[in-house]
């Protein structure tokens, strides 16, 4: 790079002036060159002794080697934040940029020590262990860059967590010397324990012009909407402790306080609560036998019963997680880890991420003036609805309260969600626990649209070279009063469809698409040239079905869009004995499946078959020529959660004259290879999406007591 | 050549120097190359790293410990002592609102009686009709929890001829206006030229304000209520649907993205639409702007007016509206403009871009589904930043569209109800909704907290969640005639319903004005047995939401259905497949009568139906609930003082909750009238009279929806073996075939 540095200043000119002996005297040092790149390489790669070492004492930062800073008393103090601040007005966006991965770059400064003038401290704790653990976590993550020139968030490694232990002035004094500070734009400080006595205020008191501040114990008049975030009170405690596995479910006790600095007129209106309730409270508080200490905050009492914190907090439905000098509570933490339901008495607190959390679904919010009707309230909340919030309760804690690199990285993706909110994470992803989001299903046709007849349907035919069935099943298809257009699929690549001249004449645009090779999922490719929502796929060979049924079929899927609308039901069947799936064929009272020789459903699946089939599916279908209709099956039940819809009563697609040679022996093998594909997809997809149903669509007045010519779809009924 | 020599050292020199640094840099960690990214004040290489070794811990256990010198005050008092500095600019529900005055009768909203002479704009008559017609309403003040003054305050910009003068001192002169404290004020339009503040131009005191338009620096999170900007020909109820009816594939349409509109060549807001022309190909992104508008334009005019102006007539609004995937909704001289909505409804994504703006209903809405909220400042990266939108992202965000524009946007109704629902769930926190009830079908309005909290408790959320209803029903059988003898219809249709495997409970609404029969009278089943008198012999009785039904799903049934065992088994696994809608026997359809100008009900025969009667269907017990809740009182005493057409209130109910028809399950049709005559005389069938009300009662309700929600259907559902040509002892529901 350095040396075609020196050519371009030079220009072009050089190179044609350049004699034999130099051009080799060049070869020879690029050659050098790259050698030593590749040596260096090498080196980097090399897992030898030299290199840990080395990297050892190097990484093997202590706060000592940190550089000394001293700060000049007169050394400029930020303003105090801006309450008025918002993305648009304090934040610069132009440094976030455009980016195709819609990712944020995260700074973070080198650590430094400051003192002031008399080299004191500004921070009588320096780097928390914490704090440590954050910034190590952001700068594992795939949102940093040590690059200060890309970065569109800094994170300055002053430890403000505690505002308690910082000399203030001091603090936004050091904060105001960051390099990059200009008015905190862009500046994250994360903060957990703000304020200080006498009156606590519920944002860091630390001036910090225009820096975002990720606060734990915001209230809603410092909390800077849509600015802020508002983060949780890491409690050290569940790290170190672990707790067993705990179902949701009925717990030993209905409601558990267990913080032991509660204001004695809250700890007296507790008291009240549980005369009136008896067992089902317990009401815990520190233990006044015990030696203050670490060890004491494992610990809780009552009346000289001794029980182990926070392992009792597993015992109780519901924990009160009550506001003390501040409003965020570390306890809020411990009681989440344990899946125990938090009612919150905080008036005016914001909860941690609430921007994107959905705290109905995992707590219970109570003003602290309705303290006393407690029980009540939570006593009307339904069993099945405290373990959905048992559940969640443990959802949140591990996957946003866990460690200080949850938080931190929460925080970043909340920043992150606000800066690309076109490729925000969505509700379900942030809300919904691994288990609801494997069993759940998220419709992509969610909204209840039934569409307008006029559009009709297209019908795709995949053929190969039966030409004669083929303009059979066109002509037959072509009377379909809804039908909007003919595709085939010429899936021969050996041979030219038959000329124009030859193709039966029709009232609707009939169009050839030839495949480049024959494959089976040509017949689910989204093609262009299906211009309507409703795809019919039928096969060359399908002449059976009448126009009603097939009209009728438009019309039931108008209906159920959303679904695989067919003719033909199969089903799937769990085989005991051999303890796997079962393909079953005719005659069952259920069906799970409709055969894709002539069905209809919406363009999106041919879509969703084409690029979003899971796993190899769909080169295995390809492989095996066949089971491309269950796969298809399996996608749509899948994704929507659904079962197919099965019309009209008829049971097979063989034509008459085909009988003949259907063998059963041919018949049994078929079998056994559908089955297959059941257990081969059901491996692939990690779950049996098909459901089960037991019922099918007629018309409503199919097989009544009613003059046939006025009904609407009178040919429908042979088997 | 002696160039040539120099540049040779100069080179070899150059690259030694690189070798040196390519060996060198084992030791420097590759992050350290290069002093250009290294800050001044910080060494080279200077990064973070990770510390090891010992660190102190950020808190103590001993950290919370009671605030000792606060320790006397009492909790209350401190709470006080906090939140009453926070007026004003900073009202919040805690210092602001009193809701005291809301536990007391629940939450009821009182109208300020119109006073003589006081011009009331349309707009805001549509408001305040909406709220004396919502459940909320109380005429009597002391029951009252929120307030809304009669006095127009839509539209605060003085040059408005809608404008209300003097409003502060009419508004200071009201008995009960106590400092605003518990009012909500509507406003659409605040300010005006040049500046278009969003002062209202009188002190609202401690009121909320429910206003279009609003930024965030002025919006008082949970405490005001951002509105829609509405034009005065919304309708005030009903509204209309969305215009999207297909999903096509790819979901891409002719446009990317649309524009059409002022460009205010001064003053406030006219830097965004100033520079639209940069992003304007004239192809998939069509940006257009006129100067025309005020008298004076052209004395304003710039270089670029005509052109643009010639273009911008070039292209019709409502078809680029309705061909393009993106809409930009940019600032006006206001942060919101109609056509906000315009592009909602037209499952136009919109794109938004006014800086500051709080979005309406931002309290509930997750807008980020359903729209793109763009930055103004990056105005040159929209094209590229929606066209990056994946189709699977676009199609489900024009879905949403239109969830939204149904469920809280398209009548005045809507807006005010929706609006008083998000203050209901600020005063009753632990009975709100859930986020996940806002912004998924079928919407808050229809989702009420009241009646759980619990998202599996009602028929919407299963599939969202991954869970099943519970697998049985409870039977709700509704007596009118006295029973006199072991033959009679109910006493069979007890018996074959408490047989059905699925059946958990019967239940008797006992509405006869006989008196109850004695316990051994009644049939004795395996299952338990409750009989319930009705209140008042209303008829509505039969729709109570029973705290005795343990299960999700109801069986309605009439005293005079005829049902076997099998039938009402099948129906409940059907339903089980579509737990939101009615699933059941007796079809009914309606039509538009056009030479008299109504709806038409009928019990004819035909080729689709549009209602199940609930003599005889499963539906889901919430339906319960939101009948005797949701439904306006007037419609209910309607019903009752007719003891007809509940059945088909029922049905727009649920149809207009889920915009999808009733499933109707297998044959049967000869129900009811062809059984007049044979069952006893009392029923109601009987009765000349009853159809013609059944007809009167379709365009009754109709009006209170203001929509017809029947939605027709031309399947019905039957046994997958039904009436096959194959052994009877191959099919599960036989029974049903014999009938």
């Amino acid at each position: 790079m350095y040396a075609s540095g020196k050519y371009s200043s030079r220009g072009p000119a050089l190179i044609p002036r350049m004699k034999t002996k130099h051009r080799i005297y060049y070869i020879a040092l690029f050659s050098v060159v790259l050698l030593g790149l590749i040596a260096t390489g090498m080196f980097q790669f090399w897992p030898h002794s030299i290199e840990s070492s080395a990297e050892w004492t190097l990484e093997k930062g202590s706060v000592h080697d940190a550089p000394l800073i001293r700060l000049p008393a007169s050394s400029p103090i930020p303003e105090r934040g801006d309450l008025s601040c918002r993305m648009h007005t304090c934040f610069d966006v132009y440094r976030c940029g455009y980016n195709p991965k819609n990712k944020i770059k995260v700074y973070i400064y080198p650590l430094q020590r400051f003192v002031d003038e008399f080299g004191v401290p500004i921070s009588s704790t320096g780097l928390s262990r914490e704090y440590n653990d954050l910034l190590s976590a952001i700068s594992d993550s795939d949102f940093y860059t040590d690059d200060v020139t890309r970065a569109c968030l800094f994170i300055p490694s002053i430890d403000v967590l505690n505002q308690n232990s910082l000399r203030i002035r001091e603090t936004a004094q050091a904060l105001a010397m960051l390099p990059r500070w200009d008015k905190g734009m862009n500046h994250l400080l994360f903060n957990m324990l703000p304020g200080g006595p006498p009156d606590y205020n519920t944002a860091l008191d630390v001036p910090r012009d225009r820096a975002l501040l990720a606060g734990g114990g915001f209230s809603t008049w410092t909390y800077r909407q849509g600015y802020d975030v508002s983060i949780p009170v890491y409690s050290p405690l569940s790290a170190d402790v672990m707790l067993p596995e705990r179902q949701p479910g009925p717990r030993r006790y209905f409601i558990l306080s267990s913080q032991t600095a509660i204001h004695r007129e809250y700890r007296a209106e507790l008291e009240r609560l549980k005369e009136e309730n008896g067992e089902a409270l317990l009401l815990l508080d520190k233990c006044s036998n015990l030696s203050q200490g670490a060890a004491s905050a494992r610990k809780r009492c009552y009346k000289g019963q001794v029980y182990d914190y926070p392992q009792i907090l597993q015992e109780s439905s519901f924990c009160v997680v009550l506001r003390g000098a501040r409003l965020g509570q570390a306890a809020l933490s411990d009681v989440l880890q344990a899946g125990c339901v938090p009612v919150i008495l905080a008036d005016s607190y914001i909860l941690p991420f609430s921007e994107v959390l959905d705290w109905k679904r995992a707590s219970v919010v109570i003003p602290e003036e309705k303290l006393s009707e407690m029980y009540t309230i939570l006593k009307s909340i339904p069993h099945r609805q405290v373990e959905e919030m048992q559940r969640q309760a443990h959802w949140f804690w591990e996957a946003y309260f866990s460690s200080m690199k949850a938080i931190g990285l929460t925080t970043l993706q909340i920043v992150n969600d606000r800066i690309y909110p076109y490729a925000a994470r969505t509700y379900e992803q942030w809300n919904n626990p691994p288990v609801v989001k494997w069993s759940s299903v998220n419709s992509p046709l969610f909204l209840p649209l039934i569409p307008p007849r006029a559009p009709g349907f297209t019908a795709v035919v995949l053929t190969y070279d039966r030409v004669e069935s083929l303009f059979r099943v066109i002509t037959e298809i072509s009377k379909v009063p809804s039908l909007a257009k003919l595709l085939v699929v010429w899936n021969n690549q050996n041979k030219s469809p038959p000329e124009e001249s030859l193709w039966p004449k029709v009232g609707v645009p009939l169009k050839v698409v030839r495949t480049k090779e024959n494959k089976l999922s040509n017949r689910f490719f989204p093609y262009d040239e299906i211009e309507t929502e409703a795809v019919l796929a039928i096969d060359d060979d399908i002449i059976m079905l009448t126009s009603d049924e097939l009209q009728f079929g438009y019309e039931v899927w108008r209906e159920f869009p959303d679904r695989l609308v067919g003719y033909p039901g199969r089903l799937h069947l769990w085989d005991h004995e051999m303890g796997k799936w079962k393909y079953e064929s005719e005659w069952t009272n259920e069906v799970s499946m409709v055969l894709t020789g002539a069905a209809f459903y919406h363009k999106y699946f041919n879509y969703l078959y084409t690029y979003k089939m899971p796993g190899d599916i769909k080169n295995w279908v390809d492989a095996h020529m066949n089971c491309e209709d269950i796969a298809m099956n399996f996608l749509v039940a899948n994704i929507t959660g659904k079962a197919p819809i099965k019309v009209t009563p008829r049971k097979k697609f063989k034509c008459p004259e085909c009988t003949a040679i259907d063998g059963l022996s041919l018949d049994q093998t078929h079998m056994v290879e559908r089955s297959e594909c059941i257990n081969k997809f059901a491996s692939v997809f990690g779950t049996m999406p098909l459901k089960v149903v037991e019922h099918r669509a007629d018309p409503v007045l199919y097989k009544d007591d009613f003059p046939e010519k006025l009904k609407s779809f009178p040919n429908i009924g042979s088997l | 050549m002696q160039a040539k020599k120099r540049y040779l050292i100069l080179f070899s020199a150059g690259a030694c120097l690189l070798l040196l640094f390519c060996f060198g840099g084992i030791q420097v960690p590759l992050s350290g190359r290069g002093d250009d990214r290294s800050l001044a004040g910080y060494g080279p290489g200077a990064r973070w790293r990770r510390l090891q070794g010992y660190l102190q811990p950020f808190s103590s256990w001993r950290e919370d410990r009671p605030d000792g010198l606060g320790h006397h005050l009492s909790p209350r008092q401190k709470r006080d002592a906090s939140s009453s500095p926070y007026t004003g600019r900073r009202c919040r529900m805690e210092s602001c609102f009193d809701f005291s005055l809301c536990q007391r009768n629940g939450f009821r909203v009182y109208v300020y009686p119109q006073q003589k002479g006081e011009k009331i704009s349309e707009s805001y008559q549509n408001i305040l009709t909406s709220i004396e017609g919502s459940r909320f309403y109380t005429p009597d003040p002391r029951q009252a929890c929120l307030f809304v003054l009669s006095l127009d305050t839509l539209d605060r910009d003085q040059l408005s001829p809608q404008y209300v003068h003097n409003l502060k001192a009419k508004i200071q002169s009201l008995a009960l206006w106590n400092d605003g404290r518990n009012h909500i004020i509507f406003n659409l339009y605040s300010g005006t030229w040049p500046d278009y503040t969003e002062d209202l131009g009188f002190d609202i005191g401690l009121a909320m304000l429910a206003k279009a338009s609003i930024s965030t620096e002025n919006f008082r999170p949970k405490f005001d209520v951002s509105i829609p900007l509405f034009s005065k020909d919304h309708p005030r109820a009903g509204g209309e649907r969305g215009y999207l009816r297909h999903n096509t594939i790819p979901p891409y349409r002719k446009y990317v993205l649309v524009f059409k509109g002022k460009r205010y060549l001064t003053g406030i807001g006219s830097d965004t639409r100033n520079a639209l022309y940069h992003v304007h190909n004239s192809q998939d992104v069509v940006l257009l702007t006129t100067c025309k508008h005020g008298k004076d334009w052209q004395k304003h005019k710039d270089a670029r007016c005509d052109r643009d102006n010639a273009e911008y007539d070039r292209y019709d609004y409502r078809e680029m509206l309705y061909n393009s995937t993106f809409c930009l909704v940019p600032r006006g001289r206001r942060l919101g403009s109609f056509r906000f909505l315009e592009a909602l409804q037209a499952a136009c994504v919109p794109v938004i871009l006014s800086n500051g703006w709080e979005l309406p209903f931002s309290e509930i809405i997750d807008w980020n589904t359903a729209a793109v909220i763009g930055d103004e400042r990056l105005l040159l990266q929209i094209p590229s930043t929606v066209r990056s939108i994946h189709q699977d992202k676009i199609l489900s965000l024009r879905q949403q569209t239109q969830l939204l524009w149904e469920a809280y946007f398209n009548s005045v109704e809507k807006i005010v109800l929706t609006t008083l629902e998000i203050i209901q769930d600020r005063v009753l926190e632990h009975t709100s909704r859930s986020s996940l009830m806002w912004n998924s079908l079928p919407g808050g309005l229809f989702t009420l907290p009241q009646y759980s909290t619990h998202l599996g408790d009602f028929p919407f959320f299963y599939a969202k969640l991954g869970i099943k209803p519970y697998p049985k029903f409870t039977a709700i059988v509704h007596v009118v005639t006295p029973l006199v003898s072991l033959s009679q219809p109910v006493m069979k249709l007890l018996v074959a319903v408490a047989k059905s495997q699925y059946c958990a409970q019967v239940i008797v609404v006992w509405n006869c004005d006989k008196p109850l029969p004695a316990k051994h009278r009644w049939p004795t089943t395996s299952v338990p047995f409750i009989v319930i008198e009705g209140e008042r012999l209303v008829i509505s009785s039969r729709f109570l939401p029973y705290d005795t039904i343990p299960t999700d799903a109801v069986l309605s049934l009439d005293e005079d259905t005829v049902l076997s065992t099998t039938e009402v088994d099948f129906a409940f696994t059907v339903w089980q497949s579509f737990p939101d809608r009615i699933v059941g026997y007796p079809a009914r359809s309606h039509f538009w009568d056009s030479t008299k100008e109504r709806w038409g009900y009928t019990s004819k025969w035909t080729n689709d139906y549009s209602m199940v009667l609930t003599g005889a269907a499963i539906y889901h017990k919430y339906y319960h609930y939101l009948y005797t809740t949701y439904l306006p009182a007037s419609l209910r005493t309607m019903v009752d003082q007719m003891s007809n057409c509940e059945d088909i209130l029922m049905n727009f109910l649920v149809s207009s909750v889920t915009k999808l028809p009733p499933v109707k399950v297998t044959q049967k049709k000869q129900y009811k009238e062809t059984m007049m005559g044979q069952s006893s005389r009392a029923s109601r069938w009987a009765d000349p009279d009853h159809f013609t009300q059944r007809q009167t009662c379709m365009n009754k309700f109709a009006n209170w929806f203001g929509t017809m929600p029947l939605v027709h259907s031309q399947m019905r559902l039957d046994p997958v073996l039904f009436k096959d040509q194959v052994s009877i002892l191959r099919k599960k529901y036989r029974e049903i075939e014999r009938l």
